[in-house]
């Protein structure tokens, strides 16, 4: 019955992708949108083969881009989860880390990562640091905000079991809200992982000479749609396999949340 | 404090501000002893057991437990709360076996007693589960088995089955007699229903409206299991009954 039903998803799914990769290519290929606005779905596809060992246009291949995207989007994704996770967890737990943290974090917690590019530029220059930099501001807001309402959620109830069982803090922090906390830090990671790829072509607008926004930025310069949208593509579906394997985590350390 | 008490409350008081909630409250439970506390609705029983558990802080009193200051550090206390605790990231046998591993019990006394607490409770079957794949019963079960199989010197329970329906309460408090007698815990059971104290208790503290003091103690001296049918059941129900009611 459940595979059937799997089988099934997975049909609906094919079909969906199927009609919506059908009709983006009826519409290039009948001139409703010009080609030299919009490429057909087949061209993008040939673009992607091509570029797998052809540089050109812009002068690096698909899997360089990628390479050099995934390694800052991943690096900031992961200073953003070593900071955002405690200081989010501390926060919910000890409202004296909240007194001093919460302040300072809802004044900064608004500032869009693109308007951090100018004052990034003059103090780190225009490197790999500067960009890694972008994505943790960007990826660390959803990691401490999920952390610090895991934390908050946590019932009372749970909390007098343990001060009934003589638990000190510190255990009732790590044996109990830690591990009630734990779906909605994943959950906070998720999001920090799309926002990293979100951020990821604000950041590569810093001269960058390779990566997947430059890649996309050459293509508008160049005006080729079949580069935006192979680049596009692949973020998308880097994004969408980083998102699964932390699924796979959850799944490991979560799964009593799990339906 | 009399010599033979395992647990004494000595003018518990408790004040929240300028409100005062329990008013000199004093009472002994010998070991071993089932004490039903019972109380018009509203005049701060939780509070008294939050008291009881060192959750909260008392304001004045002392509760002592072998004529030492209790201290969950020190002793075994264990609470089976109103609401549904038990840990929904824990397994019904992990949930069993988590009070035992805080109090750092040797390994092979939490195998045995986890095993002993699965098979009466009949959760054998379940062990694997999670609480949100087992029903309402059986997660007050697993409550139950994590607080008795800590072998406490004091058990408290705040209604803990005040969200289940009258079969499922009957076969619970058969169960909870059956282990404090097996464990020889000190059982302190708040309950708004009389009929169920009655059941259950050795004796039945009776509260008063607030500020709450001790208004009687009323031994309960009928052979278990109860016929709850009995006439002297009933004379008892009713003369409880009577010391509650304010219409």
């Amino acid at each position: 019955m459940k595979i059937k039903g799997k089988k099934r998803t997975i049909i609906r799914a094919v079909i969906g992708l199927s009609s919506f990769f059908l009709i983006w290519e009826m519409i290039v290929r009948l001139g409703i949108i010009p080609r030299n606005r919009m490429s057909p779905f087949t061209e993008v596809i040939a673009t992607f083969i091509r570029k797998i060992t052809d540089p050109t246009p812009d002068g690096a291949t698909i899997i360089e881009h990628f390479l050099t995207s995934f390694s800052v989007a991943f690096s900031g994704f992961v200073v953003a989860a070593l900071i955002g996770v405690p200081l989010g967890m501390m926060m919910g737990y000890n409202r004296y880390a909240k007194a001093y943290a919460n302040t300072i974090f809802e004044i900064l917690r608004p500032i869009p990562p693109i308007a951090w590019i100018p004052i990034i530029m003059l103090l780190l220059g225009i490197g790999t640091s500067a960009k890694i930099f972008i994505i943790f501001v960007a990826a660390v807001v959803p990691a401490v905000i999920n952390s610090y309402t895991g934390i908050k959620r946590v019932p009372e109830v749970y909390i007098n079991v343990g001060k009934s069982l003589g638990m000190s803090h510190f255990k009732i922090f790590t044996k109990i809200c830690i591990p009630h906390a734990l779906p909605a830090v994943f959950t906070g990671l998720r999001l920090s992982l799309n926002t990293a790829w979100v951020a990821l072509v604000a950041a590569e607008l810093l001269a960058s000479t390779k990566g997947l926004g430059y890649m996309i930025q050459i293509g508008r310069v160049l005006a080729k749609p079949e580069i935006i949208i192979t680049g596009m593509i692949v973020i998308g579906c880097s994004g969408a396999v980083m998102s699964g394997l932390l699924g796979l985590f959850e799944k490991r350390f979560a799964k009593w949340s799990r339906k | 404090m009399s010599e033979k008490a395992k647990v004494s409350a000595v003018g518990l008081t408790k004040k929240f501000d300028d409100l005062l909630v329990l008013d000199n409250i004093s009472f002994d439970i010998a070991k071993g002893e089932f004490v039903c506390i019972v109380g018009p609705t509203g005049c701060g029983k939780t509070t008294f057991l939050n008291i009881l558990s060192k959750i909260w802080p008392a304001t004045s009193g002392e509760l002592l437990i072998d004529g030492e200051k209790a201290d969950p550090k020190k002793h075994n206390i264990a609470f089976a709360f109103q609401e549904s605790s038990a840990f929904p990231w824990l397994t019904v046998e992990q949930n069993i076996r988590f009070g035992m591993e805080q109090k750092n019990l040797p390994k092979e006394i939490i195998n045995e007693r986890t095993e002993q607490m699965l098979e009466l409770l009949e959760l054998k079957e379940a062990r694997n589960y999670f609480p949100r794949q087992i029903s309402a019963s059986m997660e007050s079960r697993v409550v139950i088995g994590r607080s008795f199989a800590l072998h406490p010197d004091l058990l408290l329970m705040d209604e803990p089955y005040a969200q289940l329906d009258i079969e499922f309460r009957y076969h619970l408090e058969d169960a909870v007699l059956k282990l404090s007698k097996m464990t020889g815990s000190t059982v302190i059971f708040v309950t708004h229903n009389i009929e169920e104290a009655v059941y259950l208790a050795e004796r039945c503290i009776v509260l008063t409206n607030k500020p709450t003091t001790v208004k009687t103690i009323e031994k309960i001296d009928l052979p278990y299991p109860r016929d709850i049918c009995s006439k002297e059941f009933t004379d008892i129900r009713d003369r409880i009954t009577d010391y509650i009611k304010w219409w």
